[in-house]
């Protein structure tokens, strides 16, 4: 960038480029990022075909259900264990593209395929989970070999110090960014939700994903006992895709409010500019 | 006008399909022409031959379905698909208790054979409590009681060149008759029987009375109720529309149902 090595000002320094995602992690990113939309998406299809979840080893309509989706005549509503959340337009009860009233748990704009097809949502999932088994496992493997998870992600002795780590959620909490060097490597949060998702949440979701398969079950019965059933999984495979979403929702939030070009910028180049320090703006 | 007075929940559902309608509309369009593509159908399709291929490389082909105790029944057994066939004909049949219902063994056999509910019932029995899990998301929790499949075939003299096992019904649905198939890992299982108790009485008609197939390690639309013809063969090709089954012929549901 030619504009970089001719600042304006002279005593303003040029922005600091630093390497800081390399190819492996940049495909995964995006590869990642694709995957888990479709299987959100082809997810909530599935979940449509019997809106209810339970705990323990079987369940059905006739059992007591922790969470339903459901509608009456006029309204949808989402029922958590007692409470009754009316969610009309939405979940339960929504009308789609051409007008018509449907009672489908999530409504077609959420769903892979738009109208109500098990099969095909199934399909979808089904292929997609392998996308997602195999590019987490080579990922992992590299963060490992390649020194991603102690360079990076590794949480040092003094960063696990409760004033540390209060110290960052005040700086969050105050929109107040590490700048300079500070921003080229990760501070604490966000190393325990990166590997928060790498290493708990998304291996959860193919552990629980698979328990849910009767062929499966044959061949590790371990699984059922890890979870305590295959409804308890399908309930907590649920819960953690929903953990995801959250987790992408601030994960965007952050991209935002950090700069959302530098940020989006460094995960297609690998190049991420250094926000100036404050004093040296002044 | 009367839009006006609509009340509040309404309008929201309204508002909510002019949202789709406007921006999301063409997106999703998109999203199933795509997912309608031949060539993606084609891909699609692998993730179950990845399924298949991978359970049937990395599982033990004995493996039993986990067994669970009387205290773990579900209060209630659920039904689902056919609960009554239509037709005179099995009403006939459960009218008189299914006392002339027969089951032929025929196809790739040494010994077609044409078994009543009396011969079924006095061949080796299996009891076994196993989860029934519907392709829909929910399981139940039964007991069941039949002779093996394979002592069955075994007695018909099933033939080396026997690929698959066709199970035929009695259940009409739409323009077809039900039926499904599995190959012989599957139909030599030890805990694939074929069913006439559920939980220590005649299996009722919502779950497939007189006879139905327990295929304990693929869902539910799998195990056949209703069943009238057990026919081993080399190749689905030409039955139905050759996808193996019901469902699999008409939606698409995957041949191989272990996950």
């Amino acid at each position: 960038m030619a504009e970089a090595e001719t600042p304006v000002v002279p005593e303003k320094p040029a922005p600091v480029r630093v390497y800081r995602h390399r190819l492996p992690a940049r495909i995964w990113h995006w590869l990642n990022a694709v995957t888990l939309l479709l299987l959100l998406m082809s997810g909530l299809m599935i979940f449509n075909a019997h809106p209810r979840l339970y705990w323990g080893q079987y369940g059905a309509n006739a059992d007591y259900a922790w969470l339903a989706v459901g509608s009456t005549p006029k309204t949808g509503f989402v029922r958590i264990g007692e409470t009754r959340i009316e969610t009309t337009g939405v979940l339960g009860r929504w009308t789609d593209a051409e007008g018509a009233q449907q009672t489908w748990a999530f409504p077609g704009w959420a769903t892979i395929p738009t109208s109500y097809s098990l099969a095909d949502g199934r399909r979808w999932h089904l292929l997609f989970a392998w996308v997602l088994a195999i590019s987490l496992t080579l990922y992992i493997l590299w963060s490992l070999i390649g020194g991603h998870l102690k360079k990076d992600l590794h949480v040092r002795r003094a960063e696990w110090a409760p004033r540390h780590i209060w110290q960052d959620v005040k700086n969050h909490a105050r929109l107040r960014f590490p700048r300079g060097e500070a921003a080229a490597s990760y501070h604490i949060l966000q190393k325990l939700s990166y590997i928060g998702v790498i290493f708990v949440l998304l291996p959860l979701m193919i552990a629980t994903g698979l328990t849910m398969s009767p062929g499966m079950n044959a061949s590790a019965p371990w699984l059922l006992d890890l979870f305590g059933g295959r409804q308890s999984a399908r309930s907590v495979h649920f819960l953690a895709a929903w953990a995801l979403v959250a987790f992408f929702l601030v994960h965007l939030v952050m991209v935002l409010l950090a700069g959302p070009v530098n940020e989006i910028r460094s995960m297609v180049t690998g190049w991420f500019r250094l926000p100036p320090e404050k004093d040296q703006e002044a | 006008m009367s839009d006006l007075i609509l009340p509040r929940r309404e309008l929201i559902a309204r508002a909510g399909g002019l949202v789709a309608a406007s921006g999301v509309l063409p997106l999703l369009a998109g999203c199933d022409a795509v997912n309608d593509a031949p060539a993606v159908r084609k891909i699609l399709s692998m993730g179950e031959e990845m399924n298949r291929a991978s359970q049937r490389a990395l599982m033990d082909r004995d493996a039993l379905a986990r067994e669970f105790t009387r205290a773990d029944l579900s209060p209630t057994f659920r039904s689902n698909g056919t609960r009554l066939p239509p037709g005179d004909a099995y009403a006939t049949h459960a009218a008189s208790g299914f006392a002339d219902w027969s089951v032929k063994v025929s196809g790739l056999v040494a010994r077609p054979l044409s078994l009543s509910m009396a011969d079924i019932r006095a061949m080796p029995q299996r009891t076994q409590i196993t989860r029934h899990d519907c392709v829909e998301g929910w399981s139940a929790i039964g007991q069941w009681t039949g002779p093996q499949l394979g002592r069955i075939l075994a007695a018909a003299g099933v033939r080396d060149s026997a690929r698959y096992i066709v199970f035929r019904c009695a259940d009409r649905l739409g323009d077809a008759l039900y039926y499904e198939s599995c190959d012989m890992v599957d139909a030599l299982h030890p805990q694939t029987i074929m069913a006439w108790a559920l939980n220590d009485a005649l299996l009722p008609i919502a779950n497939g009375a007189p006879l139905r197939l327990r295929i304990e390690r693929q869902l539910g639309y799998k195990h056949a109720k209703y069943v009238k013809a057990i026919e081993a063969v080399a190749s689905l090709d030409r039955i139905g529309a050759g996808k193996g089954g019901y469902w699999e012929d008409r939606i698409d549901y995957e041949w191989y149902a272990g996950i």
